[in-house]
């Protein structure tokens, strides 16, 4: 054993190791990223692992393995769970013989997702038990856990952990690696009443699974990490907080001295019954502190109606705890205050602080596109060359969300990975006058752009297909897919061209421009938005953050006329007012000599970038450009 | 020894390593740590913060409004906005360098960063102000602010470290090429 400083997610991956997990797959997506991305830094030479061209992909790779006897993890985001729900719900019913861990990354807030999606939920509907770890620590410990428990009851799991415990750090007493367990997996035995899902082996598991559960109820109860803590109760108590993850934290850090009796639910789904039953006996009120769905809250109503208990059951439900966003230090204090009353110590208050003046304007930061990053050009490239035009610009998930940002204001829908391009096509059947526009990058393109376009080729689709190509996966830390020719686990491998599948598919028009070239960027985008039916052009430059400026522009402040104009239309992070406050002056911290100002300056007061055309380099990748 | 700290500042700014840096320097005096920081989209320009837990007897990643002993701010604004997590009596160091929003940069939007300094004189007994334009022209590099700033940390007393601590973890997280430069820079606002 040894200690380690690690981020929430590097203790998953270094549990999963622990654990003997024999393959892993996954896709990326904050917050859950950097647990394939630590099991590949750290792996001890036999663990397969995969970036997945999609969370579907990934969870099938992960069952095939599991189906021989390995240890299989698979991650995502929550939202790439509704990517991965079709193999999940299905193998639920088959069920796994290696212990096999879904690890996903929920993200309340939300901080860097489109929904508040809950994946204990999840877990009831697919009926998948669910792990829910409460610190850094923790989790180390529980997947190690998680893997034992899929395997003895043959099914998968779910590790659901939210962004406090994926992405806070701790120090962690972590195996060596000569103790991790080793697993040798038998190999797949062929029988088709167990792997071949028809109606009647779903009907007989169905009742199987059913089973199963009503007794995990009772296990779990068990589980010593479901637990009710004696020693904040004092006698004769009659109040109750039941609580989970991070929160669980939150409470303890809030009860400053307050005395409830506290119950902490680390496996959802199953609920652990009997235990909550032994909770709820002599408390007249219970408060659910809970983040995202009301999971705990309904189930504690539940079994008071089931055993006839009079005990108020609160939280979300009853507007005790906001229906939605993230918990803080001080929404789990006020809440506690409301139910316990004020603190009797003089211990210090979570709800208070700083008692302060209104204070000036705060800055507003929404995120914005990089200094120098291509899309910036792509999309100035498209307004451009679209002006005076009916148009819709249909966005999808990726940085290049950030292009809907004035002065671009370039991204009218974003939906879900690769909607865009459907949207511009059921956009373009109703309204034939408008030039529909599909943003889509490159990693998104594989993941999920190649069957709709597909469709809006098939079905006789009137749009123009933008694949904003930089080489990367470039919002969650510039991990490879299949467009960069190398995988995760440093293999240099044939790159799948997107000029090639799209011609495949059938489309005659596909152009590949350099959007740092402003003209003919423009040029291109007019000829080929004439074309009828679906044609393409793909942008590719690469990423700011993989490749090496080779210069700074610079404003000679004796040429400006202080027009603004490329402050004004670009709204480039490292275009700033000069001392004057009225000329143009670039920020060479930031500039990655792009050019695109130089070009759109009316009297070319700019100069010195230039355009990058440096080859990636591939050793850099793995650290991404998310560690600043 | 108890410490609640917060490192506030822009997207790219260098706070994650700074906070590393004192996670490391914690770690190397077996002083129990605990960190949560902003990871992913608001590293694009936005605004981020780390909260950093030092000592025994925490459970929760994330500090409570009125908790914090020292605030170290990489951006006027941002100090700011974190203020509230301040307690009373507790330490703000700042780099007096704004970093200007694109939505104030096209008129969207509006920043006085002097009326930021202002507003932190007027509220904060224990202020120590960084001239981080003067630090980047003395030290030949405006990308090592984080550990200036550290080195003001330092002298607020109010980090729970010493100064030979961060030393060494400078020593362990920096690259050889650039430790001389960071030494200079841990040691600037002397």
């Amino acid at each position: 054993m040894h200690k380690e400083f690690l981020m929430g997610n590097e203790a998953i991956a270094l549990g999963a190791l622990a654990a003997g997990v024999n393959l892993v797959s996954g896709y990326p997506g904050t917050p859950s990223t950097e647990v394939l991305e630590t099991i590949a830094k750290r792996n001890p030479g036999n663990v397969y692992v995969e970036w997945s061209i999609n969370e579907k992909a990934g969870m099938e790779v992960a069952a095939g393995a599991a189906y021989t006897g390995a240890r299989a993890l698979v991650t995502m985001k929550q939202v790439g769970l509704n990517v991965a729900s079709d193999p999940l719900m299905s193998l639920e019913y088959i069920g796994v013989k290696g212990g096999m861990v879904v690890l996903v990354a929920d993200d309340p807030g939300p901080i860097s997702s489109q929904t508040e999606q809950d994946t204990r939920t999840f877990g009831m509907f697919s009926k998948v038990p669910v792990f829910d770890p409460a610190s850094v620590a923790e989790a180390y410990e529980m997947i190690q856990e998680a893997f034992d428990f899929s395997e003895k009851y043959g099914t998968p799991v779910f590790f659901r952990a939210t962004t406090r415990v994926d992405h806070g750090y701790e120090a962690v007493e972590v195996k060596d690696p000569a103790e991790y367990y080793v697993n040798k997996p038998e190999g797949f035995v062929k029988d088709p009443s167990r792997w071949v899902i028809f109606p009647r082996l779903s009907v007989k598991n169905h009742a199987l699974i059913e089973k199963r559960n009503a007794e995990l109820k009772d296990v779990l109860s068990d589980y010593p990490r479901n637990q009710i803590l004696k020693e904040v109760e004092p006698a004769g108590c009659r109040k109750g907080i039941a609580t989970h993850g991070v929160n669980f934290m939150y409470t303890l850090d809030s009860l400053h001295g307050r005395n409830a009796r506290v119950m902490r639910v680390a496996t959802p789904f199953p609920f652990p019954e009997k235990l909550a039953l032994e909770f709820l006996e002599g408390l007249d009120e219970v408060l659910c502190v809970e983040e995202l769905d009301p999971v705990i809250e309904r189930a504690l109503t539940f079994i008071c109606g089931k055993y006839g208990l009079k005990v108020k059951i609160r939280g979300k439900l009853t507007g005790d705890i906001p229906p939605s966003g993230e918990n803080s230090m001080e929404i789990v204090g006020n809440a506690l205050t409301q139910f316990l009353g004020e603190t009797a110590g003089n211990g210090a208050q979570s709800d208070g602080g700083n008692v302060l003046p209104q204070p000036p304007a705060l800055p507003v930061r929404p995120p914005v596109l990089c200094a120098g990053c291509p899309h910036r050009a792509s999309f100035y490239a498209v307004k451009a060359a679209m002006r005076g035009k009916k148009t819709i610009y249909c966005g999808d998930i990726g940085c290049y969300t950030l292009g809907n940002a004035a002065p671009l204001d370039m991204c009218d829908t974003c939906l879900c990975m690769g909607a865009g391009i459907g949207i511009a096509q059921g956009v373009g059947h109703i309204e034939p006058d408008t030039k529909c526009f599909a943003f889509v990058g490159d990693s998104t393109f594989f993941a999920s752009g190649i069957t709709e376009t597909i469709n809006a080729f098939y079905n006789q689709a009137d749009m123009t297909l933008v694949v904003l190509d930089n080489s990367t996966t470039a919002m969650t830390g510039h991990q490879p897919h299949p467009g960069t020719g190398r995988t995760v686990m440093g293999q240099i491998v044939e790159k799948v061209s997107i000029e090639k599948v799209l011609r495949a598919i059938g489309l005659k028009v596909v152009e590949t421009v350099d959007p740092l070239d402003y003209t003919l960027s423009v040029e291109t985008v007019k000829r080929v938005a004439d074309e009828p039916g679906v044609k393409a052009i793909i942008f590719r430059s690469p990423c700011i953050a993989i490749s090496k400026p080779k210069g700074h522009s610079h404003v000679d402040p004796d040429k400006c006329i202080a027009c603004g104009k490329c402050i004004r239309e670009l709204g480039c992070p490292a275009l700033i007012l000069g001392e004057d406050g009225k000329k143009a002056k670039i920020d060479t911290s930031m500039c990655t000599g792009c050019t695109l100002c130089e070009q759109l300056c009316p009297v070319k007061a700019i100069s010195g970038g230039n355009k990058n055309d440096t080859a990636i380099p591939g050793e850099d990748l793995q650290k991404g450009g998310r560690h600043e | 020894m108890s410490k609640n700290i917060i490192l506030c500042g822009v997207g790219g700014q260098g706070t994650i390593l700074a906070s590393r840096l004192i996670a490391t320097a914690a770690m190397d005096r077996n002083i129990p740590i605990k960190t949560a920081e902003t990871i992913g989209m608001a590293q694009r320009g936005g605004s981020v913060f780390s909260h950093l837990r030092l000592g025994e007897g925490t459970n929760s990643p994330l500090i409570g409004k009125g908790e914090v002993d020292l605030i170290i701010g990489f951006e006027p604004g941002e100090t700011v906005r974190q203020l509230p997590f301040l307690k009373k009596g507790g330490a703000v160091v700042v780099s007096s360098r704004p970093v200007m929003p694109v939505s104030a940069m096209i008129g969207q939007s509006s920043y006085d960063a002097d009326a930021m300094i202002e507003y932190l004189k007027a509220h904060v007994e224990r202020l120590t102000i960084v001239d981080a334009d003067k630090a980047a022209e003395e030290l030949g590099s405006a990308k090592v602010l984080n550990v200036v700033l550290l080195g003001a940390a330092l002298r607020s007393g109010e980090l729970g470290l010493s100064e030979e601590d961060l030393e060494n973890a400078v020593r362990e997280k920096v690259p050889e090429k650039f430790l001389e430069l960071n030494k200079k820079a841990l040691s600037w606002s002397k």
